[in-house]
């Protein structure tokens, strides 16, 4: 039978035929959780009486949500997701080596491998064709001890993407106009597989922008076949033994087929309060914002931070409106260095946060004011999102926010590029 | 065991009902005390809804409940507030999974034929909602047969307790 890449990976890990509709059990490989979900992981795991992992250096935990903490109860948490990694020997990231999705793409992920994580855009590694899917800490809990899960294997949407990026206009521009077509539940329980001509001219940091925004039009995985691009991310990282290429058959049955005309797009923006609420900046621009946000496991990436150093290399940030920066790992903020990125940035008058989530999720690290507008690369601009119920948050591509940055008010970076 | 028949009264809510909006990242440093944390369930999206819940009430809301972030707590705190059920239109994979392991059923059903305050009895055996106010019935659509299994027993942890592994 023809396969989506879906069921294709859920067969190989479930040794079973797994078609789309089927329930199957499927062996994990790598389990993880970060610091806000792990801790209720952790209690799940000892009320199971479970006494051991089933493969502690498969098992990651990650301190990025809240880090450094803000708060004693948080580093209360953070001392029992330390103490728990050292009695059961899993590995364990701590503050300022980056988020986990980012870390999990840049060291552990593979064509093929199911990954389960207790925050939802795990998703993030679909870009590597990894069937890689967020859950709750007592699914998490039980992976972790059994070393295995139960999936619904998802109906598919092909996406397939034609044409080339026109200057201005990004990965991030892409997601978003594709949530706002599908909506926010529009692709909820399903698989999202990416196809078409323009594969080959997406880079692996775009890959990931992409496939971490598929749960925001609902979707389980969002994922990419394998191709050269994957092999060379992979070798560059020492990792090119792990590249067992993973693709669609031809004849696969796929639920829907939605094509998008990347040559055709524009720069997008989420408003306020929901993701799917997408519109052109350009029928947008002129919001005034007190805060641009760059970072996140949406667009934390080196790719990202040379598009913003070059635009804001002998700019300034508008007087109105501070700039807050958060690499997506140690890695990143490193090369960016480096490359001098971060030192354009600085001069920029942007405020550099140490590698780590931030600002996304409203526990630290530029929490919002009443009323306050923010733009930012994250994911996710729901109501309250960041730390303010009575704020304001618009979801843009790096280039956007840099644009918005300077001028202190929603910008089209076409203006600057 | 969970309990199959139950009854209470269904407090309304609209479609998109996020996690942030369940339980803000703003209280994220209350995870580890759940009491304290629950005190604040829904507390921008429906203000009052902690003091207005009696035990045994139902959320009955729109489409895509419990979207965003794959925090338990949110399905925690909602059964702490005591909720003994969510009606909903459609539902987060993330979150439909989170409230089954939990233990708090996840219906999915026509919420339109419900109104606020409408007093129901549901039977989770056969997806029958009786909503004794109007005299509409509305059945559910089914659960795939191993979320039933975990629901039965009250969640994932009792269950795997039980069963030591995933049976199919």
């Amino acid at each position: 039978m023809s396969k989506t890449l879906a069921e294709k990976i859920l067969g190989l890990k479930s040794h079973s035929e797994a078609e789309a509709g089927d329930i199957v059990i499927a062996d994990v490989d790598w389990a993880f959780v970060q610091d806000t979900t792990g801790p209720l992981t952790i209690r799940q795991f000892q009320n199971s009486s479970f006494a051991a992992l089933a493969s502690p250096e498969r098992a990651i935990i990650f301190l990025d949500h809240a880090a450094p903490s803000p708060a004693q109860q948080l580093s209360n948490d953070h001392i029992l997701l330390r103490r728990f990694a050292e009695e059961m020997g899993c590995r364990i990231y701590e503050v300022g080596d980056g988020i986990c999705h980012q870390l999990i793409a840049e060291k552990f992920a593979s064509p093929g491998d199911i990954i389960v994580g207790a925050d939802s855009h795990t998703v993030t590694c679909g870009a590597l064709g990894a069937f890689a899917t967020g859950m709750g800490s007592s699914d998490v809990a039980v992976a972790l001890a059994l070393g295995k899960t139960w999936f619904r294997v998802p109906e598919s949407f092909l996406i397939e993407f034609n044409g080339l990026f026109p200057k201005g206009v990004y990965a991030k521009d892409l997601i978003l106009y594709l949530i706002g077509k599908i909506g926010a539940d529009g692709a909820t329980y399903k698989a999202l597989e990416f196809g078409g001509d323009s594969l080959a001219q997406i880079t692996m940091s775009q890959r990931l922008t992409i496939a971490n925004m598929a749960v925001e039009a609902g979707a389980k995985v969002g994922l990419f076949p394998s191709d050269k691009i994957t092999r060379d991310f992979l070798t560059e990282r020492g990792r090119g033994g792990n590249y067992n290429p993973l693709y669609p058959d031809a004849e696969a049955n796929y639920e829907r087929v939605i094509p998008v005309n990347i040559s055709q797009l524009e720069p997008m923006l989420s408003l306020p309060h929901a993701v799917d609420n997408v519109r052109p900046v350009a029928k947008v621009k002129g919001v005034k914002i007190q805060q641009a946000f760059i970072g996140t496991c949406a667009n934390g990436r080196l790719e990202d931070l040379a598009v913003v150093a070059e635009m804001l290399k002998d700019e300034k940030r508008h007087p109105g409106t501070r700039l807050i920066i958060a690499p997506a790992s140690r890695q990143v903020l490193i090369r960016a260095i480096e490359k001098g990125y971060i030192r354009s940035l600085i001069e920029a008058g942007a405020a550099i946060l140490p590698p780590g989530c931030a600002a996304c999720l409203g526990i630290h690290q530029g929490v919002l004011g009443d009323g306050e507008i923010c733009i930012s690369t994250a994911n996710r601009n729901f109501q309250g999102r960041m730390g303010n119920p009575a704020a304001m948050v618009y979801l843009a591509s790096p280039a956007t926010v840099a644009a918005s940055a300077i001028k202190g008010e929603i910008t089209d970076p076409r203006e600057f590029v | 065991m969970l309990d199959l028949v139950l009854k209470g009264k269904a407090i309304k809510l609209g479609d998109n009902i996020s996690t942030d909006d369940i339980i803000p990242g703003r209280f994220a440093h209350l995870r580890s005390n759940l009491p304290e944390l629950a005190k604040h369930v829904l507390e921008d999206a429906a203000p009052g809804f902690a003091s207005k819940v009696r035990l045994g009430d139902f959320i009955v809301a729109g489409k895509n409940f419990g979207l965003g972030s794959s925090r338990e707590h949110a399905p925690v705190v909602i059964k702490m507030s005591g909720i003994g059920a969510i009606l909903v239109k459609s539902a987060a994979r993330i979150f439909f999974r989170n409230a089954i392991n939990q233990g708090l059923p996840v219906l999915l059903c026509d919420t339109d034929k419900i109104g606020d305050g409408d007093e129901l009895e549901i039977d989770l055996t056969g997806g029958i909602i009786a909503n004794m106010t109007t005299g509409v019935t509305l059945s559910c659509s089914k659960m795939p047969p191993i979320m039933s299994a975990i629901l039965k027993e009250d969640g994932l942890i009792p269950y795997i307790q039980k069963h030591k592994d995933f049976k199919l």
